[in-house]
């Protein structure tokens, strides 16, 4: 126990009450560093894997504790950043949530190989994942990386049957482009793993926190998509029979 | 045909009795709930174009500045008699306002002036010979008690207005009419006979006697509206127009600063529901009495002055209706008639008024939990309070004063006492009793802090100082007040619905504990360099380096807020009261928390002069920097058996924060409710909004006639803020995502 409790990892911050990342209430931990540099990023300030504050995974789950009856229907997420780029202090924190009691879900964009961070992804009860884009090429240029990945990653879920939610992110012009929604929602209907698809509208909350950062936000004039857009992607997905 | 069942209640007042003898709990879900007739809904149309009237015209409709107002001094009054299923006006007309100035002349006087009338010249003269209770408090004031209550260090005291935060049980006209409550307190004054004809004796005779004569009144309003209230109700319709005369006595008759309603819903639905199995009336038929009579509520109205809206801004009354709960034998009480009040907002739309307060315990059916999750998610309109919490003190019939008062119904009163301003306290120990602002000698002459860095040992023990004197000031002035508010502005009609022996609290309260705690944090955790003024009064601090912010479920500030509740309380509690009342404690602002921040120069946790203070118990303004759990967890830790009266917490969150799916919102907001209660919060206000709304609200307030949202104990019409209490509200941290 006090080995796993004494695995230090950087985490950004804490949200103690996550109505977004995952079923129910959850106390959410992002941690720092990130290896995709998404256009449309809205937590830039997580990229840096050196930045944050350092801490044991012990620590991270004491301050959990005190929110047990808030998140007792929910649970626990990791987010970040990308949680699995720091694979043994994310499988740290997930073993001592489980010794907790506590539900467990990784929010990732699965950007690591598997290889490295299995024992975190075998602990996690669902994952949270982020396709960023379906075609590699398309993937790259928007995040820096191809998909592969990611796709390896949602295969073994299917093997394993590890409960998945998809995220998309909708930009205008990027994303949000009918046939390529159509061409997604046609390969997403292969996996019975997939219990949810939440389809994120681009947002540009963010904005200031790259300015903080003085990288340039390419988005910046990118429009968030409307209402009207949104119902429309939705229901490419709906007339497949896939969960929203 | 069904009846009721027999017990204690069918030949003593005891209505709590009959309430577990015959209700239905509901389990199910809202499906059975109705639209609102066509009756009601033109009804409520011709009340629209009045309520935009009464905006238009500067917050007050009409006046009768010529009637000194009781239970039976006006003619019956009606907004459009044909389609009124439920009676009764406070005046002869709707939102004329009726003149009450027993509590003071002056404020009379002031008002009025404010609204540009004039006191009739009749009324003027009878009180050349009547004295009121806020002349008798200012004959009795002393010197140090003025004084403290000009430098605002207690503020809001109840010494020139009604004092309110009594509750009639208005159901006990609805269950035995008013000859049987007539004979009872004949019998109570028959029975009060003393060897010795003491100030105790005298006074309980007097009371009793002015109790009879406000039920021969209430009957009478009765029969001017054409209604025999002499006996008991026989079905829903009079079971709601019995008990709704009961209020609008109360109303009639006193101006309080809390007028609540007590807990209603439950022992009406004993009637809907035989009526229903009867055959009597349909769910249509009671629906549209149930609105009719909300309608009715939320026409109540009060003449008061433009510093009184200062202090409790937007034109409350507090006409708090409990809701819910769990009963003595573990059934849940809620009925039918639970679903259909809180359906009023719905039906009439968002309002303010009535207060809808739901007494809350994880064990309420889950479908009720999540219908009310969903009316406050549309609506912002409802409060709720810890059952569990105030079951195990008040037992299974109390209900709520204005906003966190819990009382039981008909058995207890209180004394009224508004709060102190305890940031205001911990800078005159500081200062050794001077007045930040002014510089006068206020409290104490000690010695004041010295040096160049405040010391967390020294300031405690100067604070401590201080506050003995401020509580026991205080407490004599409290007493100085209700003496004189029973001796000349005595409530009759709501004491008469009383049992003939009360429990009487002294509802004192605190104002500024964030402000306090985090102070005194900075005191302890950083380094805080006091700045003297050319009269080595301490004016401004600056504070080096960071400290724990009362929000965040941080301990170390957590503890400090828990010790200053526990610390204050317990000298309250040593103070002599007036009438053997025992001294409770409330965290409570209302929206005062603005006028007290005005009022209090800067403080050692960085808040500059005149800044507001956080509402209630709330953290203060974006110091909750850890999201909304660790704000309630914080919240939730402040002892209630040490804050009796009631410890308000303002929660407002965006919407999309609540999850992305309406569902999801609604069991995630009902889920968060069962939590903070499991922790030991007291009570809530849930607002749902996005402040983008609010700030259009401001500029186009004509598009807005119904935005409510919930402020510290209370609701209001965002429009009838002033514009200082609107940017408080959209300042005040919404919980956003990250």
């Amino acid at each position: 126990m006090s080995s796993i409790s004494d695995i230090a990892g950087r985490i950004h911050s804490v949200e103690t009450f996550g109505a977004l990342d995952g079923p129910g209430i959850r106390y959410v931990v992002f941690l720092q560093g990130c290896l995709l540099r998404c256009a449309y990023c809205h937590n830039p300030d997580t990229w840096d894997g050196c930045d944050g504050t350092s801490t044991t995974a012990g620590e991270v789950v004491e301050k959990i504790l005190p929110f047990r009856n808030f998140i007792q229907s929910g649970g626990v997420t990791l987010s970040g950043g990308e949680p699995l780029v720091q694979p043994e202090f994310a499988a740290a924190i997930l073993r001592l949530c489980k010794e907790q009691g506590f539900h467990t879900a990784v929010d990732t964009c699965g950007a690591v190989p598997m290889e490295k961070c299995r024992e975190a992804l075998e602990l996690a009860d669902m994952l949270l994942l982020d396709i960023k884009a379906l075609d590699s090429e398309e993937c790259k240029s928007l995040t820096g990386m191809g998909n592969e990945n990611a796709l390896r990653l949602l295969n073994w879920c299917q093997e394993v049957q590890k409960p998945v939610w998809i995220r998309h992110v909708c930009v205008p012009g990027i994303t949000l482009e009918p046939q390529k929604l159509e061409k997604l929602s046609d390969f997403l209907t292969g996996f019975s793993c997939i219990q949810k698809i939440e389809l994120l509208p681009f947002h540009k909350m963010g904005a200031y926190k790259w300015e903080a950062l003085k990288v340039p936000f390419t988005l910046a004039d990118t429009p968030e998509p409307t209402a009207a857009q949104m119902e429309e992607a939705r229901s490419i997905f709906l007339s497949r029979n896939l969960p929203l | 045909m069904k009846d009721f069942i027999p017990g204690h209640w069918s030949h003593t007042v005891d209505v709590q009795d009959f309430i577990q003898r015959n209700y239905t709990p509901y389990d199910g879900d809202e499906s059975f709930l109705t639209p609102p007739t066509q009756r009601t809904r033109e009804l409520w149309d011709e009340v629209k174009v009045l309520l935009e009237k009464e905006r238009q015209a500067g917050g007050v409709l009409d006046v009768d500045a010529s009637t000194i107002s009781d239970i039976d001094a006006y003619a019956p009054g009606y907004i459009d008699k044909d389609k009124e299923v439920i009676v009764g006006l406070q005046t002869d007309a709707p939102l004329k306002r009726a003149i009450m100035p027993f509590g003071g002349i002056r404020m009379v006087r002031k008002s009025l002036e404010a609204y540009g009338r004039k006191m009739d010249p009749k009324v003027e003269e009878i009180f050349k010979y009547r004295k009121t209770h806020n002349d008798g408090v200012f004959d009795v004031y002393t010197p140090d008690i003025k004084k403290a209550r000009h430098s605002h260090i207690i503020t809001g005291l109840p010494d020139a207005y009604g004092r309110g935060r009594i509750i009639g049980d208005y159901r006990r006209v609805a269950l035995y009419g008013t000859d049987f409550l007539i004979k009872s307190k004949q019998a109570d004054l028959d029975g009060l006979t003393y060897d010795v004809m003491d100030t105790h004796a005298i006074r309980r005779r007097e009371d009793v006697a002015e109790q009879i004569r406000a039920l021969k009144k209430l009957q009478r309003l009765g029969e001017s509206y054409g209604f025999d209230i002499s006996k008991p109700a026989q079905d829903t319709k009079e079971a709601i127009q019995w008990l709704y005369f009961g209020y609008l006595a109360a109303v009639k008759e006193q101006n309080g600063a809390a007028m609540s309603l007590g807990r209603t819903s439950t022992f009406l639905d004993i009637y809907a529901q035989r009526d229903l199995e009867n055959g009597r009336y349909t769910e249509e038929e009671i629906q549209e009495m149930v609105d009719q009579f909300i309608m009715k509520l939320r026409l109540v109205r009060f003449l008061r002055t433009p510093e009184y809206d200062q202090l409790f801004s937007g034109d409350p009354t507090w006409v708090t209706e409990s809701i819910g709960g769990i009963g003595a034998d573990g059934r849940h009480m809620v009925t039918k008639n639970s679903y259909r009040f809180l359906h009023t907002l719905t039906n009439l739309g968002p309002a303010p008024e009535p207060n809808m307060t739901i007494l809350w315990s994880p064990r309420l059916p889950k479908n009720f939990q999540e219908f009310c999750s969903k009316m406050s998610i549309q609506t912002s309109s409802i409060q709720y309070e810890s059952d569990d919490l105030m079951r195990k003190k008040f037992g299974d019939d109390y209900a709520i004063a204005c906003c966190v008062s819990a009382m039981r119904v008909g058995k207890q009163m209180q004394f009224f006492g508004a709060r102190a301003n305890l940031a205001k306290c911990l800078l005159y120990a500081i200062n050794g009793g001077r007045d930040e602002i002014s510089g006068d000698q206020v409290g104490p002459e000690l010695l004041a802090v010295r040096g160049n860095t405040l010391d967390y040992d020294d300031v405690m023990k100067k604070f401590d100082v201080m506050m003995d004197w401020l509580a026991s000031l205080y407490i004599n002035a409290l007493n100085i007040i209700h003496y004189m508010h029973d001796k000349y502005c005595y409530e009759k009609i709501q004491m008469a619905l009383h049992d003939q022996q009360v429990v009487r609290t002294m509802a004192c309260g605190i104002a500024g504990l964030s402000v306090v705690a985090d102070s005194l944090s900075a005191i302890k955790y950083a380094k805080v360099h006091p700045v003297r003024n050319e009269t080595g009064l301490v004016t401004e601090y600056e504070i080096e380096g960071d400290f724990p912010k009362f929000g965040n479920n941080d301990p170390r500030v957590d503890d400090i807020a828990v010790m200053i509740v526990k610390k204050f309380m317990s000298k309250l509690e040593k103070c002599r009261t007036y009438r053997g009342s025992r001294p409770t404690m409330s965290i409570l602002t209302i929206t005062s928390n603005v006028v007290y921040g005005k009022h209090t120069g800067s403080t050692p946790d960085g808040r500059k002069r005149g800044e507001p203070f956080a509402p209630g118990a709330n953290p203060m303004h974006g110091r909750d920097s850890s999201g909304c759990v660790a704000s309630m967890m914080s919240v939730a830790k402040l002892p209630y058996d040490y804050s009796e009266d009631g410890i308000s917490y303002t929660f407002s969150i965006v919407p999309g924060a609540l999850g992305r799916e309406e569902e999801i919102r609604e069991g995630n907001l009902a889920q968060l409710l069962n939590s903070y209660f499991m922790e030991g919060g007291h009570h809530i206000n849930v607002n749902v909004l996005n402040r983008d709304v609010l700030l259009d609200a401001m500029d186009h307030p004509e598009k807005y006639p119904q935005l409510t949202i919930r402020v510290s104990g209370y609701a209001v019409n965002f429009i009838k803020l002033t514009r200082e209490q609107q940017m408080d509200v959209i300042s005040r941290t919404f919980h956003d995502h990250f």
